[in-house]
This record gives C-alpha cells, structure tokens and sequence, in this order.
C-alpha cells in the first residue's frame, strides 16, 4: 500500500495547487536562465553572424561592439592583398528607431559590401539584397515581412527577405542593408541641415569611413600571426573571433550576464526555501498521522518513504509544469529565452537534491515524534 | 473463572520522571498479572500513572525497573530485550484510543489492512481480513468510506477493527468511549469482551467512564504510582 499516493489522493486539490504553485515558481526560474542563456546568445550571435576569422578595427580600440571604431573603408583592399588572407569585407554598425505600422522599432543596423563577408548567411523567407540600394533583410523578430516597406533615415527601404536569430547584445534585432546605405543613413543629413550647410558654404560631411574590416583566412593561414602583422599597422588593431568573443562577453553583456546570474542564484534559493516549507510544512501536519502509524508497528522507512516520495512528486510535478509553461511562453518575452534540455536536467538534479534536502528536515522531525502521542490520553 | 494464557506480567515496574528535587515517582514497583480473556480497567485519578503503565505494557516507553513479559516473552528486563520495538508492537499488540485516529486519507478497510500491509501480509489477504473484521464489528457496508465521512461510534469500531487486524493477544484501549454516547460505549464494551473470549486476548482499558466498570472483570486503582485491586 502506498501511502504517500493515498495521502496525495486525499488532498488531490490542494497537492495540485501546491504543484501549480511551486511549477509558476520554477517557470520563473527556467525563466531567467533562458534569458541569461539568451544574453550570451544574443551578444555572440552578432559576432558569429559573418562567420569570419579576424576583425581588424581602429588602433588602440576594442571596438565595433566594446567601443566606437572608425576605419578608412578602402582599408579592406590593403588588408584583402594580404597573404593567407581568402576574403575581406567592410561593416558598420548603428542602432536606428523606425516607425512600423504605428510602432516605434528599435533596428540594429548593419551594413556590408554584397558579395563579400558580413551578410547574412541564411535567409529564412524572401531572397537576399539584390540591388545597390534601398533593399533590406531583417530579422524576423523585428515583425517585417518581405515586401514591406520602412523609412530609415532620408530613405524609404523595401524588405526583400527575412532572417532569424540575429541581433545586437542588447536584444535589438538586426536589418541588413549595402554598406553604402548604411554609410549614407549614418551621414546623410536632412534637406533643411543641407540647405543650411550650404548657406554657410561649408561642404556636407561625407565620410567613408567604417566600423570594421572582417576578414576570412585561406585553409591552413595561420591567423595569429596575421593579426600580429596587421597590428603593426599603426592605425589599425586586430582581433581574432576568439578575441572578439572574449571581448563582447568579458565587457559589454559581463555586469547584465553577472545581474541575472546573480538573480538566478536568488531565485534558486528562494525555490529552495520554499519548497523546503512546503515539505516540512506538509509533515508536520502529519506528525498525529506519524505518531499513529510508529504506534501500529510502521518500520521507519514506511514513514521516510511517506515522506520523501511525497517531495519528489510535489518538486517533479512543480518542474514538469514550470517546464511546461516556459515552453508555451518563452517565445513572449521581449528578450530571447534559450532553454537547453541540459539547463532542465540540471534544475531537475537540483530539485531532487532540494527536495531530499528537505525530506531529511521533515524526516528528522518525523523520527523524533514519540508514538505515545496517538494515545492522546 | 479459570484463568487463560498469562499475557501480560508486569513485575516490580518503576518508573520516574527528572531527577533530584524534580524527580517525579510515576510508577512505585506495580506488579500486574493479566490473562487471556481478561478485561480489565486502569482506574485513578489524573496523574496517577495510567496512561505510563499502558505505555509501558505497549513497549512505548522503557521503565526505570523491573521486568516486563508479554504473552510468554521477557521483553523487558532492566532494559529491553527486543531491537525493534515497533515489530513487537505490529505482532502482539492492538491498540485503541481516545480519539479512534484512523488515518484520514485512508478508508476504513484500508486503515485494517493497513496493519497487515506493514506485516508483510499479501493485499488480497489484508482485504479478505480487514472485510472480515469489519462485517463481524457491523461496519462492512462502510468499508469504502473515509473516516471523516463515518460517525463516531462507526469510527470507534473500525479503529477496533484495525487494532485486531493482525490478531494480537494484547489489546490496550486508551478510554476507547469517552467519544461515545452511553448507548455506545456499552455497545462498545461489549464488544470488547466478546472479543476477548473468542480471540483469548486480554484487554487492559484506562477510563474514566464509571457507566462502564460494570463491564469488567477487575478494575485495577492507581494511586500515586501503586496499584490496588478493587
């Protein structure tokens, strides 16, 4: 006979508000670490987009995504002649606000030479830029479809295709356009300030300047000594993707990636505490219960089993549910939530231990209760 | 009456609670013979160290001296004699109380064959028993309700039931019909008795209940930790 599933039958309604309870609590923590999963994803997923080996950006900067970088664009013809080097390719960045279907949109900008590294790799629906101007591939998570059209800057653009999963650290998704576009959306000034420019007869600011030069390496190159070379160029510094990585999580997503982390932590102690109460809290309304069963010859393991296997359902139930409900609500949040199976099995590992953790404190004073308290005489 | 099995020998048992100035003598060298088919009751007033003796006769609480037998076996003798206390409990002894404390999440054949269950008794057989008991105590037609649904005196009888599930010789009832009105806790008695003749059990009961000493064969007195027949 098992007691324990009796016990819970009894109070099914209650064991199943507990349950829901405690599956809300750990929604919120599966919660959080698909969202810190999906800050380090998101802040690599703009410097793994180009699938390049070396950046090269401005001396003495980490830049395009730690710091402001600015690089003459023909630098990308000096750094292609290099031996070892396969491709080369200038890009530029910005964040820009558009205005969509009445909707502020918060657009991560990048701009790259078509034919060349910084594109996107994969379209997911339409096609890819196909003429010099005015065309865009956007992130699905900006809610363009192809066809679209949306003013950035002087320029109205069409949206020619849709990508997924690109986008800045700080969650924006991305659009690509030439890198001519972006360098004029980044430059060109209005009508009015042009009016004004040339009323004072100064010359409009034209610059052809960009954030980086990405650059593939032929089979076999050896990639730090060609960044040790192009550091030698004293206007210029290079990072290879593994520096540029390191960079991105060691400084611009580190104190948000930390927060969360940290937040995390809370979170789980706080699941640890309450479902802690919850299980003491659980046996100790069944110490009259215990005492009965100690009184009618009940073996200690009949009442640990009692108990334990009550934590286990109730903390497995909670983390089936949390479970259930991050995955029917993660693709809601503003932010990526990026959930690995091996996240849940962790959170499973550690509601166990909890969940044992908490048995022993309900077992402990289980043991103790003196069966002569049945009598109740 | 000629005397049955001796079930329950109980000789120079003391037993004190604290030490020094707060030492409190509960039991002074009570000796207590009972035996099968006997139905006796442990009277005194509050304090008098009722509810210690059957304690201790239940091996719930260990005596500071003397010996303990139950049911041919030593089980105390300045200490006890037997690991597991709780094992000697589940094969010799039944138990009823006060409040009858049938497990509430259980129903009233579960909480007979629940005793069975714990002595390794097969499922089949703990049900066959437990409906046995129960239609015998005219309580079968409620074996699949729980315990909040019966009444007090359907209560009581399946706890009864229960406490003889594994046939023990020793049944120790802890005012077994203060919940009960007069009617019922004749009923009741009654009930008791016949069960100690049929099943050669003894049954040690602590009551206050003066409408039902008619209803025993000897009413033992405690007073101050010493016995004296009546």
């Amino acid at each position: 006979m098992n007691l324990a599933l009796k016990d819970i039958r009894h109070g099914l309604f209650r064991f199943i508000l507990t349950c829901f309870g405690l599956g809300l609590l750990m929604t919120v923590v599966l919660a959080m670490i698909g969202i810190y999963n999906g800050l380090v994803s998101d802040a690599l997923a703009v410097v793994k987009a180009p699938a390049v080996d070396m950046w090269v950006v401005e001396s003495g900067t980490q830049g395009p995504f730690a710091e402001a970088s600015s690089i003459p664009a023909d630098t990308r013809d000096a750094v292609a002649r290099m031996p070892g080097v396969a491709e080369a390719g200038a890009i530029n960045y910005q964040t820009v606000e558009a205005t969509h279907g009445g909707k502020t949109l918060r657009l991560y900008v990048i701009g790259y030479e078509t034919g060349r590294p910084g594109g996107p790799l994969r379209i997911a629906e339409g096609r890819a830029i196909g003429t010099s101007h005015f065309e865009l591939v956007a992130d699905r998570k900006t809610g363009l479809t192809p066809g679209d059209t949306i003013r950035l800057g002087r320029n109205r653009f069409t949206v020619v295709g849709l990508v997924e999963g690109a986008m800045n650290s700080g969650g924006d998704p991305a659009v690509f356009m030439t890198l001519s576009d972006a360098m004029g959306l980044q430059t060109e000034l209005s009508p009015a300030d042009q009016r004004v420019q040339a009323a004072r007869g100064a010359n409009p600011v034209k610059s052809a300047s960009v954030a980086a030069i990405i650059v593939r390496v032929k089979p076999g190159a050896d990639v730090d000594l060609l960044t040790a070379t192009l550091r030698q160029w004293k206007h210029l510094s290079a990072l290879t993707q593994a520096d540029q990585e390191t960079i991105l999580l060691a400084s611009v997503v580190d104190k948000a990636r930390r927060q969360i982390g940290l937040f995390l932590g809370i979170l789980l102690s706080v699941s640890a505490v309450v479902i802690a109460l919850i299980i003491y809290t659980m046996t100790m309304e069944k110490l009259k219960q215990i005492a009965t069963l100690k009184l009618i010859g009940a073996p200690d393991r009949t009442i640990i089993g009692l108990i334990v296997q009550q934590a286990l359902l109730l903390g497995m139930s909670g983390w089936g549910i949390g479970l259930a409900l991050i995955l029917l609500v993660k693709d809601n949040f503003p932010r990526r939530v990026v959930l690995e199976p091996f996240n849940a099995m962790v959170l499973a590992g550690i509601i166990v231990v909890v969940c044992l953790a908490a048995s022993a404190l309900g077992v402990r004073a289980a043991m103790k209760v003196d069966p002569a308290t049945a009598l109740g005489s | 009456m000629a005397l049955g099995d001796l079930l329950v020998d109980v000789a120079g048992v003391a037993k004190h609670f604290g030490e020094g100035e707060t030492r409190v003598d509960a039991l002074r060298s009570v000796d207590l013979q009972v035996h099968a088919g006997e139905v006796i009751a442990l009277l005194g007033p509050s304090g008098s160290g009722k509810t210690t003796l059957l304690n201790i006769i239940g091996c719930i609480l260990a005596p500071s001296a003397g010996r303990v037998a139950l049911d041919g076996e030593t089980v105390f003798d300045g200490k006890w004699l037997r690991g597991d206390l709780r094992r000697l409990r589940l094969e010799k002894i039944g138990f009823i109380f006060q409040a009858h404390n049938l497990l509430p999440f259980l129903t009233a054949e579960e909480n007979v064959s629940v005793v069975l269950d714990l002595a390794g008794k097969s499922p089949a057989e703990g049900r066959a028993r437990s409906r046995e008991l129960l239609d015998y105590l005219e309580v079968g037609h409620r074996a699949p309700v729980k315990p909040a649904l019966l009444s007090g005196g359907e209560a009581q009888r399946v706890a009864i039931a229960r406490a003889l599930a594994n046939r023990p010789r020793i049944i120790l009832a802890d005012e077994p019909t203060a919940a009960l009105d007069s009617k019922r806790a004749q009923l009741v008695m009654d009930l008791l008795r016949k069960l100690a003749v049929e099943q050669e059990a003894c049954i040690i009961t602590v009551t206050h209940d003066e409408k039902i000493f008619d209803r025993f064969d000897r009413l033992i007195h405690l007073r101050d930790g010493r016995l004296s027949d009546d």
